[in-house]
């Protein structure tokens, strides 16, 4: 037991780095268009080169065979015909049987005769006479020669009457050897013998052996000689390729005046040639783009001076005809307040639109520093005061104790959160806003909730886009732009954080912006949940949201009709002062 | 355009120091004058019409305006009439109001307010770097203007001989003069303010906001490029190595404070 452990552990461990070798091989032949090229060529051409062999030898063994059973079957017809006249009055005496055969053996083995052109092939061989009759009489076969070695079957069909050759391997001198035996029947008158000629393949064997080495060589270096001109073919085509794949991978890094290189004219060079008729393509939409994108820049501060200029004088004027304006009559001095009034929103908007437009060319420019974000909450606060406590909705700040640094454009968040406040506030039905702030190691968020009638299904994402109210028939404290909200989720949007809208029919709404505490980093999770937990019992207030539908058609109608004084009162103008 | 303002020659920043402070706290509808002496504003302004309505507004709160329309004409008018504060549209014919900028700055002290109607960080930072003091951007109301001129009429309160010290240089407040080892450095007349807002309070740290209140009489949160941008310049002029501050320390995350002494 105590030995199984550390060996099973071993095998684990092969086991694993088996699995992992494995592993990497597949990603080496996932990737490699050369390896699988080559691996494949190699696998399909070894088939065919064993199969080649095998079949040229057995061709040349064949052939060789053949030609050997020709001349062995002449020479063995020369050489029954050679001796038969020698043994036609043979005696039945065993002993004169044996010496007859000895002397037509030797006569066969000294004067080869009968060995002409015809028999030439045929080689050395080793004759044995034997009497086929003898066997019964005596205990052993009068015979002269290596008897033995003439395998028993062939004996049988000889003895019968029959011409015969049969291919059969001895041990001899403890190495098997392959003979090639022919065998005659002789008779005469008085007996029938039979006639072996035992043909050692020696030779043939060696030539066989020489060709399947040959040949088992010759398959090798063909095989390596394959591989390697394989490798060579496919580096030819992968080579571009692979180099079309990086040049394509560094224009797609940016690198946009990257070309391929083209050679020649077959079907690379036109890879090339597309490649690169793309490359300059796509250079040249961007360079539109660029030019747009410039070309926009300039309109935006072209109109941004060119707009500004004249209102601003029209600006000062207002103002100069507002100060004074105890001394006009009662219309004209309505008149100037309107006109002060309406520049303000006038304003407002230009800035809003100006700043969107700059943000759609994709201009604007992050100018991040480190801030502690308490700070800006304080800030925002503080310029929404104003308008929180004409409204009655007071502002609620819950911010971490411990400063909560962050890299980010101060005026640019500020702008959100003041956006955010000036929202809720203006939703918020007179109810509490709560501002409140977390932070974890990567992230900051912060919510904005109002408990105003809420957003309906679907208003969430509505919420963000370009002149959208969630209710038109509302009176409207701020005087947004309606474009506050698209702005600030730009904002949020360059530094690389989240801006989402939760509410629910009268429950409220709640913004939440998240921003990673690091410029350039991405937000990934926000340290506060956007939806609150809700209590049951603002349900209550729901009757409040039916109704509002009716109340929209009902303003649309007379909004001719309107009074110059706000419908509740609220001196417009003192109002938006203070909020800008 | 009309030159209205008859040759002065006394400088009229002491004059208007006391009374500043207040026109700025208290909005101060009444002249601008203390001892009978009318604050010079040199409008630079293509703008017929807005040059008109400058002069207009300026007037009624009690300055002494003279019109520029021309760039070129800037700095001839500038040596001319000595102007005790120059207000300069960046957008003009004949010379770019950056570098009308630079050239007021090349020779003057003189405080400059821009007025822009771009409030691109390119534009005003450029505009800043270029030697403006302060900027306004179009369109603004006619209070914020005048409260930006006042701000920067008005001069820092000295004491009688306050010498302050700050890294190795020695400020002279009442004599507006900063020396290093006996010899003066050149400082226009914001950059002498933030550097002895720091130097009175050699341990604390200023945060942006608090000098922008301080030295640029900004009530509310306000550009902090301001800032930035006057404490570089003012490096440039003070530091041995603007690159290894002595006398100008940032405090990373807070804001700046002064060297030891």
């Amino acid at each position: 037991m105590k030995f199984v452990r550390p060996v099973v552990a071993k095998a684990q461990f092969l086991v694993e780095e088996a699995r992992k070798r494995w592993t990497a091989f597949g990603d080496v032949w996932r990737r490699s268009l050369q390896l699988r090229v080559v691996v494949s060529t190699l696998a399909l051409s070894s088939a065919v080169v064993f199969v080649l062999g095998m079949v040229l030898q057995m061709q040349i063994t064949n052939q060789l065979l053949s030609t050997k059973d020709e001349a062995a079957v002449r020479q063995a017809m020369a050489s029954r015909a050679l001796i038969q006249s020698d043994l036609v009055g043979l005696n039945p005496g065993p002993d004169s049987v044996q010496t007859r055969f000895q002397s037509a053996i030797n006569k066969l083995a000294v004067g080869g005769a009968g060995t002409d052109a015809t028999t030439a092939g045929a080689g050395a061989f080793e004759p044995v006479l034997a009497d086929g009759q003898g066997a019964s009489s005596a205990g052993r076969v009068p015979a002269v020669g290596p008897l033995d070695d003439v395998p028993r079957g062939l004996r049988d069909m000889v003895e019968n009457g029959g011409e015969a050759t049969q291919i059969h391997t001895v041990q001899r001198g403890g190495r098997p050897t392959t003979l090639f035996v022919v065998g005659l029947p002789m008779s005469t008158t008085a007996r029938s013998m039979q006639l072996y000629l035992i043909f050692p393949l020696t030779a043939e064997q060696r030539t066989a052996e020489v060709v399947q080495s040959t040949l088992a060589v010759g398959g090798v270096v063909l095989l390596v000689l394959l591989a390697l001109i394989a490798n060579l073919v496919t580096r030819q085509v992968v080579r571009p390729v692979r180099q079309a794949a990086e040049v394509a991978e560094r224009f797609a890094d940016g690198t946009l005046h990257e070309r391929m290189h083209v050679v020649g004219e077959d079907d690379v060079a036109r890879l090339a040639e597309s490649f690169n008729e793309m490359a300059e393509s796509i250079q040249a939409q961007f360079k539109q783009l660029e030019e747009f994108g410039q070309l926009q820049r300039r309109f935006t501060s072209d109109v941004s001076h060119e707009l500004r200029t004249p209102l601003t004088t029209v600006r000062m004027a207002a103002d100069v005809l507002h100060a004074s304006r105890e001394q006009f009559p009662a219309g004209l001095a309505r008149s100037t307040e309107l006109l002060v009034d309406e520049l303000d929103r006038f304003e407002s908007l230009l800035g809003d639109l100006l700043e969107i437009s700059r943000l759609d060319a994709g201009v604007e420019e992050l100018t991040a520093e480190q801030v502690d974000i308490r700070v800006l909450a304080r800030r925002a606060h503080d310029s929404v005061r104003a308008i929180s406590s004409s409204a009655g909705s007071p502002v609620v700040l819950d911010l971490p104790d411990s400063e909560l640094v962050a890299e980010l454009d101060s005026r640019r968040v500020e702008r959100i959160l003041r956006n955010l406040l000036a929202n809720a506030i203006d939703h918020g039905e007179g109810q509490p806003v709560e501002l409140t702030m977390r932070g974890s190691s990567d992230a900051v968020a912060i919510t904005v909730r109002d408990h105003g009638v809420g957003l309906r299904q679907g208003e969430a994402e509505l919420v963000f886009s370009r002149f959208w109210r969630a209710d038109p028939s509302r009176n409207r404290r701020t005087g947004g732009t309606g474009l506050g909200l698209s702005i600030s989720l730009e904002d949020a949007r360059l530094h690389g954080g989240w801006l989402e809208a939760w509410g629910e029919p009268g429950h409220g709404a709640v913004f939440r912006l998240t921003l990673p505490r690091r410029h350039g980093e991405e937000v990934r999770e926000s340290p506060l949940a956007l939806a609150p937990v809700l209590e049951s019992v603002a349900v209550v207030e729901e009757p409040v949201v039916v109704e509002e539908p009716e109340e929209v058609e009902l303003t649309e109608a007379e909004i001719t009709w309107q009074p110059a004084e706000p419908v509740d009162g609220t001196p417009v103008s003192e109002v938006s002062e203070e909020v800008r | 355009m009309e030159r209205q303002f008859r040759p002065v020659t006394e400088r009229a920043h002491t004059a208007t120091s006391g009374n500043g402070a207040w026109a700025v706290r208290e909005r101060a509808t009444g002249s601008a004058t203390m001892l009978g002496m009318k604050a010079r504003v040199l409008v630079v302004d293509d703008d017929p019409a807005l040059a008109e309505m400058l002069t207009i507004v300026l007037r009624g709160e009690g300055f002494d305006t003279a019109v520029v329309a021309d760039g070129a004409r800037a700095l001839p008018a500038l040596r001319e009439l000595k102007p005790d504060l120059v207000l300069l549209d960046l957008m003009l014919p004949g010379m770019n109001g950056i570098d009308v900028c630079k050239a007021i700055r090349s020779e003057s002290g003189v405080p400059i307010v821009m007025l822009t109607a771009k409030s691109d960080t390119v534009d005003v930072v450029l505009g800043l770097e270029s030697g403006a003091d302060d900027y306004v951007v179009k369109p603004f109301k006619p209070k914020e203007l005048v409260a930006r001129i006042r701000a920067r009429l008005r001069r820092t309160e000295a004491e009688p001989s306050e010498v302050l010290q700050i890294g190795d240089l020695t400020i002279d407040v009442p004599g507006h003069e900063v020396l290093r080892e006996g010899r003066p450095i050149q400082l226009t007349p914001l950059e002498f303010d933030l550097l002895v807002a720091l130097a009175r309070k050699p341990r604390q740290v200023f945060t942006r906001e608090v000098l922008l209140e301080q030295v640029w009489g900004y009530r509310h949160a306000a550009d902090t490029r301001l800032v930035n941008v006057h404490v570089q310049r003012l490096r440039s002029k003070v530091e041995r190595d603007p690159e290894h501050p002595e006398v100008v320390l940032t405090v990373r995350g807070v804001g700046y404070k002064a060297g030891p002494p």
